[in-house]
């Protein structure tokens, strides 16, 4: 599904990703784990086009995507989450998912302008589907309300019901269970597998392991930007490399 | 030969009207550089600076007085401004910061307006004006006095930010204001202090050059635009970039008004910041940075 | 009520009032004052495409206004083109060239957009004033036709206010549809999260430049009116001062809100009419508000309202219960 070759960024003098290759299996939840300042959020930004990198590849189903701009990428069904929560905080919940289905409605600013018949059966059609949405992710009852005004973790929530409204091929989350209690982070290992079940592949950056090794089938371990390891989670539990670059960072 | 000696009579008259650009856009920076404000009233202070001497002076203050009496006002203004605007503004967007600083351009010139009408005022100049010859081109006392300060100003800024512990501590919060507050400078002490600094050096701009332009109320637009211009050409340093830029927009626009047209003199400055905004936003001498998104 | 019926009654109720306000307003001073705050609500309609929907400053807005007088005033007074169709190749040659500058000038954001626009807007002010052969430069341009429909000519208060109020409502509709619509969305989402708008798909640059350019058009527009309607036009009313004015209007009707850029305009339109002692001193409370309402008003009388109305309904239901 994706495949990341020989990925490098460097900023100025400072090697953020040396050489990174790994690949995402169609289907698959996916968890890129490491120590803060691993080069994890770089990674994140380079393939969803938000960083320009130094040298690398990515494909996306065997398509060379590199650098690609993030508008391009979401058209070919990749889209991420923030580790911030990047809402659009004076739209109401449901028109944030509509903005979600952009890339699966064209009404241009002409037909937009004037209410040409075609937009507004377009309208109706991507209304629905984003109600589907939020019922998916379990909002139903908050769609007018202003995205700002979401306490965390509904915002958290909103903005995967967001990314995954135009039924994506992958989606990347960038520290989902970030600033979650819990309950809510047991509530979102639930969430990332029905999407998973759903038909859209997950990868996942992730400092909350228990949550890493429920729901990741393979984990992928960065540290100092590079590859550590790469292996199911219970090889990555007991591999000597892995446990000496989090004891290292004590 | 002839044409030798206009060239060399434009740059010179470009230099010293560079020199003012040059001191207003390091008020620009001093700001931005503290705290990413691009301050749209900076050539207000500039407007200032000029009309409270000529106002102090016409109550018969002698020369030096006045002037250090116009830059308090000047100075003054700017604090009042940081306190009562800048500092409690809760929502602070780039957007919110430009409208507030434009806002307050807008009341600092009307005040100006309801203090000293609409007229222009003139500034004797310091020294007489009796014309200095240097080869084929002639220049004026008042020029000297606009060198001499100018060179002054940076020199003893230069001093100011490499080695007091004031000024080392406000180019870390232009580095990393987080971490400076971290480390326990205090960043809103900083801001204010910039814009100390960049309205006093504004008005003193605005008071070296005032005999030169004549003053009058709305004279601040132009001249914060051009400063404006000098620092985005050298890519918004506190140092020689500024000066540098400000000394070529002087040039280039005192040859395009003497070879091109001077009626268009203004629009030049205007089409040179277009064209680096364009082109190279970081500035002419910056190297490309990783860009960030 | 569905949000799509309140929103047509609405506007069916603000269109009647527009239309019916000629007969109270007998009085020709009143109504000449009336025209300008239709030309000004259609010019702050227009930035708020821009400003206030995709949160974009403009600095330089009274440049298309000027180009759109311009170009028609020119054409007409100089050259005897038909009016409308010098209204036509105005509102296209301003699209166009604002289409051209609009990806380079967009790139830009913040502090840096505004100065960029503010240079271009000034660029166009000076060039209104040293092309004296052709714009009669800093003394004006007299003699600009009235447009007219066959026989009919727009030679009175009354005419013209129908004639720029029916444009006004039409640009106030295109707005409204603007703002729940999938571009509208679209540029809302740039507003508040531009980095979120494109992980989503949405084409920002493109984007910017389409509702520039839009603006634009409409500004140009707005122009050739002012100009077939006074008959006479000089720089003055279109540099950088009007710009700012413009930009005020939008912020006290609160950014984004189509009806609020109405009660802008016809705020700043009305309170140097009324505030006669004020004359000189305008700029001033233009200033002040602009200070007050971002300070203590963000979301400015469209904003102030609805939270006024949601407190009203709110201290109205704990009353009920």
């Amino acid at each position: 599904m994706l495949e990341i070759r020989g990925m490098t960024k460097k900023f100025g003098g400072l090697i953020a990703l040396d050489d990174v290759s790994m690949s995402v299996g169609k289907g698959s939840i996916t968890g890129i784990i490491g120590p803060n300042g691993a080069g994890k959020t770089t990674l994140f930004n380079i393939v969803t086009g938000l960083y320009t990198r130094s040298s690398g590849e990515v494909y996306l189903e065997g398509t060379d995507v590199s650098g690609y701009a993030p508008e391009n990428l979401a058209r070919l069904g990749l889209v991420r989450t923030f580790q911030n929560v990047e809402l659009f905080g004076r739209m109401t919940v449901l028109e944030n998912v509509m903005v979600g289905l952009h890339t699966r409605s064209r009404s241009g600013i002409f037909s937009c302008s004037l209410k040409w018949p075609t937009h507004i059966m377009e309208e109706k059609r991507i209304r629905d589907e984003a109600m589907q949405r939020l019922e998916f992710t379990g909002m139903t009852g908050i769609a007018d309300i202003p995205a700002g005004s979401l306490p965390f973790g509904m915002g958290r929530r909103l903005e995967i019901a967001r990314a995954l409204a135009p039924g994506p091929k992958i989606m990347l989350m960038d520290e989902p269970a970030a600033g979650l209690n819990s309950r809510e982070t047991l509530d979102l290992a639930d969430l990332i597998r029905k999407i998973r079940d759903a038909g859209t592949t997950v990868v996942l950056v992730e400092h909350d392991m228990e949550l890493v090794m429920d729901v990741c089938e393979t984990i992928v371990v960065l540290n100092l930007g590079r590859k550590l390891a790469e292996g199911a989670p219970r090889e990555i539990q007991e591999n000597p490399a892995v446990i000496a670059a989090y004891l290292g960072e004590e | 030969m002839e044409a030798f000696g206009e060239i060399f009579q434009y740059i010179l008259s470009g230099f010293s009207t560079g020199a003012i650009y040059a001191l207003i856009g390091f008020g620009f920076a001093v700001i931005y550089n503290s705290t990413g404000i691009i301050n749209f009233a900076q050539g207000e202070f500039v407007m200032l600076g000029g009309l409270a001497t000529i106002f102090f002076i016409n109550m018969n203050f002698p020369l030096p007085v006045s002037v250090i009496f116009a830059i308090a006002t000047a100075t003054l203004t700017g604090v009042v401004f940081e306190r009562l605007a800048i500092r409690p503004l809760k929502n602070a967007t780039p957007l919110n910061l430009v409208l507030i600083t434009i806002g307050a351009s807008i009341l600092i010139r009307g005040g100006a307006m309801l203090m000293w009408g609409k007229d222009t005022h003139v500034l004797p100049s310091f020294s007489g004006s009796d014309p200095i010859y240097i080869a084929d081109a002639t220049i004026l006392p008042q020029h000297l006095w606009i060198f001499s300060i100018t060179v002054l100003i940076i020199a003893a800024s230069r001093m100011f930010f490499n080695r007091s512990i004031t000024g080392k501590a406000m180019r870390a919060c232009a580095y990393n204001r987080e971490a400076a507050g971290l480390v326990g400078i205090d960043v809103k002490k900083m801001v204010l202090f910039s814009f100390i600094i960049s309205s006093a050096i504004g008005s003193l701009a605005g008071i070296i050059i005032a005999p030169l332009t004549m003053s009058s109320y709305d004279v601040g637009v132009m001249l914060g635009l051009k400063g404006f211009c000098a620092a985005i050409i050298g890519g918004m340093s506190n140092g020689a970039g500024t000066v540098i830029g400000g000394l070529l927009l002087g040039i280039l626009e005192s040859l395009g008004a003497g070879f091109i047209s001077a009626s268009y003199k203004d629009a030049i400055a205007f089409i040179i910041l277009l064209l680096i905004l364009f082109f190279r936003p970081e500035g002419i001498f910056r190297k490309d940075e990783t860009e960030r998104v | 009520m569905t949000e799509a019926k309140r929103d047509i009654l609405g506007f069916l109720l603000f269109a009647a009032a527009v239309l019916i306000a000629p007969f109270f307003f007998a009085d020709s001073y009143i109504l000449n004052v009336l025209v300008f705050v239709g030309i000004n609500t259609l010019l702050a309609v227009a930035l708020n495409l821009l400003l206030g929907f995709a949160g974009q400053i403009s600095l330089g807005h009274a440049a298309f206004f000027g180009l759109g007088a311009y170009i028609s005033g020119v054409m007409t007074a100089a050259h005897s083109f038909d009016p409308w169709l010098a209204m036509l190749i105005a509102a296209v040659s301003t699209g166009v060239a604002a289409f051209i500058i609009g990806f380079p000038i967009l790139k830009l954001k913040g502090h840096y957009l505004a100065m960029a626009t503010l240079g271009f807007g000034i660029i166009v002010y000076i060039v209104f004033n040293e092309t004296v052969d052709l714009t009669g430069g800093p003394s004006g341009l007299p003699g600009i036709p009235n447009l007219s429909l066959g026989e009919f000519s727009f030679d009175n208060d009354i005419k013209n206010f129908y004639l720029i109020w029916a444009f006004t409502l039409l640009a106030m509709r295109i707005s409204l549809n603007l703002y729940r619509s999938r571009i509208g969305r679209a540029l809302r989402a740039i507003h508040d999260s531009e980095v979120a708008a494109r992980v989503a798909g949405v084409n920002v640059k493109n984007l910017k430049v389409q509702i520039f350019t839009m603006s634009a058009v409409i500004s140009a527009l707005a122009g050739s009116l002012y100009a077939h309607t006074m008959t006479f036009i000089s720089p003055a009313s279109f540099g950088f001062n009007f710009s700012v004015e413009l930009v005020t209007m939008v912020i006290i009707g609160g950014l984004g809100s189509v009806y609020g850029s109405f009660m802008g305009a016809a705020i700043l339109t009305l309170l140097p009419e009324f505030l006669r002692i004020f004359h000189d001193y305008d700029i001033i409370v233009y200033g002040l508000l602009l200070i007050l309402i971002i300070m203590f008003m963000p979301g400015g009388l469209a904003g102030g309202f609805r939270t006024a109305l949601e407190r009203l309904s709110r201290s109205r239901k704990q009353g009920a219960d």
